[in-house]
């Protein structure tokens, strides 16, 4: 039985390289074989106290491949959070319902505060800006299946850095893993020093770069993220800025064999859909992956795998 | 010259006495210690001459002793404060405040999307780099720092 039984899955630093490296272990035997019912009397509850159709489902479609039963909202209208009660009685209340509570919060913190409340696990489904730990999980999936290892990898995150939740996560695991980090970003949206102290206390290297041609040579992994225009206070530097990290088909001329484009999705006009026919773009199988790791995280936290 | 500087503010029998206070956290110290609700005798000074900070406060409390963890919350707003504990007028211990590794409700958090923010939930904080004062909040991982410091009223 897993050492995860009853753990919590907030942030991505809960877990430890060995666990990674566990669940991906048991999110590969979900690949093999993915409907395997063996979550038959268990109950899941999916509070998605903000919309997110592509977590919802992700999650929703890997406990009903289980044989779980689910219960939850996918957004707060019409339940008691609208009659202003608060996050605690919400979470004591579901927690005597269900085995294990899913949660999407846009209050940033509030799946940590869930987790001190709750009698039964929680998954962190995304809580605002601060950790979003099963997209990590299923980033490392897909960098390890497609690179066949997590080991020395050279690991190019683009676009906005700076606010990029899944960028912060993935640099932060993938630190265990003698990864070297090539940072492509404009000037505004670099990656925050906290995260680059996280590289340089675990004693590896990181570039930074403005133009994402530059990285195309070296990268085994290219992991887009969006720029979002309002994250600009003068529209004139997003007009500036916002071609030098967009990825197109002919861009990709010189790049290694083996290198693969990420996303977390969804995508907008970063990487150009002529990318989506290249033997590189991954991003939409990455996304098919994450019902393979919930799988595996939901088994492994209810103590079946 | 001794005898003159001790009659700004007088010496106590027994209790604490917090020297070298910045002139500018003097009122802070007394509302974090709760000195306002104290019933007996507090005495304060402000904007005296010191050769460490220029101008500094003192707060003398009589017939109070602070534990460590007590006093430790102040060396959040008085860095270089020293703990003086007197008995029978003589000094008995006295120590320098030391910034704590952990602080709980006290602070908070200065994320407005912060969690804390919206239920009624004691905040905690790991502080991470005591020179700068920078903390990090257990719950929505973001920092506060000394310029966006807060003290939660009680």
């Amino acid at each position: 039985m897993s050492t995860l039984k009853g753990r919590n899955l907030i942030s991505i630093t809960d877990f430890n390289k060995e666990e990674y490296l566990e669940v991906l272990d048991i999110a590969e035997g979900f690949e093999q074989n993915p409907k395997q019912r063996i979550l038959t009397d268990k109950v899941v509850a999916t509070l998605f106290f903000e919309p997110s159709t592509r977590t919802r489902l992700s999650f929703e479609s890997a406990a009903n491949q289980l044989g779980a039963r689910i219960i939850g909202f996918s957004d707060p209208g019409g339940t008691s959070v609208q009659k202003g009660e608060s996050l605690h009685d919400t979470i004591v209340m579901v927690s005597s319902y269900a085995d294990l509570i899913v949660m999407r919060n846009p209050k940033e913190g509030s799946s940590r505060y869930a987790s001190e409340v709750s009698t039964v696990p929680v998954i962190n489904a995304g809580d605002g800006a601060n950790q979003h730990p099963t997209q990590c999980m299923l980033d490392l999936y897909s960098i390890r299946k497609t690179q066949g290892t997590l080991e020395n990898l050279q690991i190019a995150c683009v676009g906005d850095l700076k606010y990029g939740r899944t960028v912060h996560s993935l640099v932060q695991a993938m630190c265990n893993f003698n990864a070297t980090f090539h940072l492509v970003s404009p000037e505004e949206l670099k990656l925050p020093s906290s995260v680059k102290m996280s590289i340089k206390n675990a004693g590896l290297k990181y570039y930074q770069y403005t133009d994402l041609r530059d990285i195309i040579p070296t990268a085994d992994i290219i992991y887009m993220t969006r720029v979002q225009r309002e994250r600009f206070p003068d529209p004139l530097e997003y007009e500036r800025v916002k071609d030098s990290c967009i990825l197109t088909a002919s861009m990709l001329e010189g790049c290694k064999s083996n290198m693969k484009v990420l996303h977390p999705l969804p995508r907008v006009n970063e990487i150009t859909v002529d990318v989506d026919k290249t033997p590189y773009a991954y991003y939409f199988q990455q996304a098919q992956n994450g019902v393979y790791v919930r799988q595996a995280l939901m088994s492994a936290i209810l103590g079946v795998k | 010259m001794d005898s003159k500087k001790e009659l700004v503010v007088p010496r106590i029998e027994n209790g604490t006495v917090i020297d070298h206070i910045p002139t500018t956290a003097v009122y802070k110290v007394i509302r974090i210690l709760g000195l306002e609700k104290y019933q007996d005798q507090v005495l304060i000074g402000n904007f005296l001459n010191s050769d460490k900070l220029g101008k500094k406060g003192i707060i003398k409390i009589n017939n109070k002793h602070f534990t460590k963890e007590e006093i430790s919350k102040i060396a959040l707003v008085a860095p270089y404060a020293t703990i003086i504990d007197i008995k029978d007028f003589a000094v008995t211990e006295k120590f320098a405040t030391e910034i704590p590794d952990h602080i709980e409700n006290f602070v908070k958090c200065a994320n407005p999307k912060c969690i804390t923010n919206f239920e009624q939930i004691p905040t905690k904080f790991d502080i991470v780099d005591k020179s700068n004062l920078k903390m990090k909040c257990h719950y929505c991982e973001k920092f506060t720092t000394k310029d966006t410091m807060v003290i939660i009223d009680k």
